[in-house]
């Protein structure tokens, strides 16, 4: 005969440490992704034009800096999230209050991290029309720039939402005595 | 979604021949070039633009030929750089551009062998970027079916030959029916490719290539009044892309004159102008039909500088590849014109090339 998955039980004994390490790998994990992604985008088109019009190379760089400003971001979160793992028995692990932290954490580190992923891709895609625009005409640069600046406004609403969904939410700690229902 | 990939195979290169397009020609460079007097000026002029040095080392008098192949070999060398740097699928795409070329060496070889020409002579003026090996051998060949088997089957326009088999002689007729079914299957090879390459490539290529069909099922229409080409020959000759297709593509074939080429053309919006009446070319010998021909073909040209430009204005596309290589030659039939005129000292007609930027 088969196996019935037991949602409640999977919830219940899966370790809050699972999912708070989860949320920040996946927290810098994207963010790094994003970042990365928006720097290749980037980048190819600001070498490719600043071939010749080499003026461009300087200036544009600043777009390769919003683009990393994001991958810092993912790592600031993910500081400020592994300050609550702190070390715990496990027979005194299965509190109430560390089961939030767990997936307060969790899910943080998933919104951070594809808010960044989405901020440091548009953040590229516009850098490397600006760089090929600059190398056209320089007077639309600081144009284009205005778009890029809104649109690294992104990562930093991630952020914030990321901290506050981990304010409420204290480092994972000893529960009083030993529970009754833990095996 | 192609913004998300296209960057890393082909980023740098679409930044390269942005860069190749911002050295082309502007309207006061133009106006600078056309109030030279001799070409030892114009040679000067050229030299503060991205043209730079090339005819440094040519010994006076420069000739107008010399400015052309010149210039070409600029061209061929930015292709030949964009070519090796480049990587699937954009590569197959450069090498469609080139099949063109090829189509123009190999009838250009068959014509001149045809009228016995010399053989090393017709490989120098062929066409650089069109160039494949055994080019030398299509000059001994004297039927379609040998030049087939014995050449033509290892180069990449060996598929547009299906169609040709079926002519057993060569003579003029015959081969201009050749070109241009060669240049048939290619356009539309060329389109079904773009079609795979997807949007937004598919989109600029297809606008592109929709109206250089559209020109050639005009031309040969316009071309075959008065010869021996039958209507139903004629009709084979007529791409199947194109907005003429296939109502169009159906009247032109049966079309006697030119009154009848203007009314199939009114039912595209754009080309409508094309047989308006318009300020009319001083044309000494009074040939309105000869007027009307040239007058078409400037439209022609500057509709398809318009079509090229607007490749630019997208990103992350491969179109800006061939319009850039379309408007370069341009320029450089241009650069032509102008040359052409200080040397004959024609300077009234100077201003009749067509403007790009």
């Amino acid at each position: 005969s088969g196996e019935a998955f037991n949602v409640g039980r999977f919830l219940e004994e899966t370790s809050p440490y699972a999912w708070a390490g989860t949320g920040i790998g996946l927290c810098i994990g994207l963010s790094v992704l994003g970042a990365g992604w928006g720097i290749l985008v980037t980048g190819s088109s600001i070498l490719g034009g600043g071939v010749r019009s080499p003026r461009i190379t300087t200036k544009n760089l600043i777009s390769i800096i919003f683009c990393e400003v994001v991958a810092i971001y993912g790592v600031i979160i993910g500081i400020v999230y592994s300050a609550k793992l702190q070390h715990v028995p496990e027979n005194l692990l299965y509190t109430p209050h560390n089961y939030y932290t767990g997936y307060a954490i969790f899910w943080g580190g998933i919104t951070v991290g594809i808010c960044n992923l989405l901020c440091g891709i548009a953040v590229g895609i516009t850098g490397s029309t600006a760089a090929i625009a600059d190398a056209a005409d320089p007077n639309l640069f600081v144009k284009i720039l205005i778009v890029e600046v809104f649109g690294s406004i992104m990562g930093l609403f991630g952020l914030i939402v990321g901290l506050l969904m981990v304010g409420a939410a204290g480092d994972f700690t000893a529960a009083a005595s030993v529970s009754p229902h833990v095996l | 979604m192609e913004a998300l990939f296209f960057n890393a195979n082909t980023g740098f290169l679409e930044g390269i021949v942005r860069g190749y397009k911002a050295g082309i020609l502007t309207q006061s460079q133009y106006a600078n070039l056309a109030q030279c007097e001799t070409l030892e000026d114009f040679r000067t002029q050229l030299s503060a633009t991205d043209y730079g040095n090339f005819l440094a080392n040519e010994p006076l008098p420069i000739s107008t030929s010399t400015i052309a192949d010149k210039a070409t070999e600029l061209l061929v060398e930015q292709f030949k750089y964009l070519r090796t740097n480049a990587v699937e699928p954009l590569r197959k795409f450069l090498d469609y551009i080139t099949y063109g070329y090829m189509i123009d060496n190999v009838v250009l070889l068959i014509t001149g062998t045809l009228h016995e020409r010399d053989t090393h002579e017709l490989v120098k003026r062929c066409h650089p970027l069109g160039v494949f090996d055994s080019m030398p051998v299509l000059c001994v060949a004297t039927n379609v079916d040998e030049l087939y088997q014995s050449v033509l089957i290892e180069t990449p326009i060996a598929p547009y030959f299906r169609e040709c088999l079926t002519a057993s002689d060569l003579d003029d007729l015959n081969i201009e029916i050749i070109r241009n079914t060669l240049y048939k299957a290619y356009l539309e090879d060329f389109y079904n490719f773009c079609t795979t390459l997807g949007s937004p490539t598919s989109d600029v290529m297809h606008r592109i290539l929709s109206f250089e069909a559209d020109r050639r099922t005009i031309n040969i229409t316009i071309n075959s009044f008065g010869t021996e080409l039958s209507k139903e020959t004629r009709a084979k000759l007529f791409p199947t892309i194109g907005r003429l297709f296939p109502e169009g593509n159906n009247q032109l074939a049966r079309a006697d004159d030119i009154e009848q080429v203007r009314q199939v053309c009114e039912n595209v919006s754009e080309y409508r102008s094309f047989f308006s009446e318009g300020p009319s070319v001083s044309n000494p010998n009074g040939d309105e039909f000869g007027a009307l021909a040239a007058q078409l073909e400037d439209r022609f040209f500057s509709t398809e500088v318009d079509l090229n430009k607007q490749a630019f204005l997208q990103q992350f596309q491969y179109g800006v590849f061939y319009s850039y290589m379309k408007l370069k030659e341009q320029e450089i039939r241009n650069l032509t014109w102008i040359a052409e005129c200080i040397a004959q000292d024609a300077k009234d007609r100077i201003q009749d090339y067509i403007p790009i930027f």
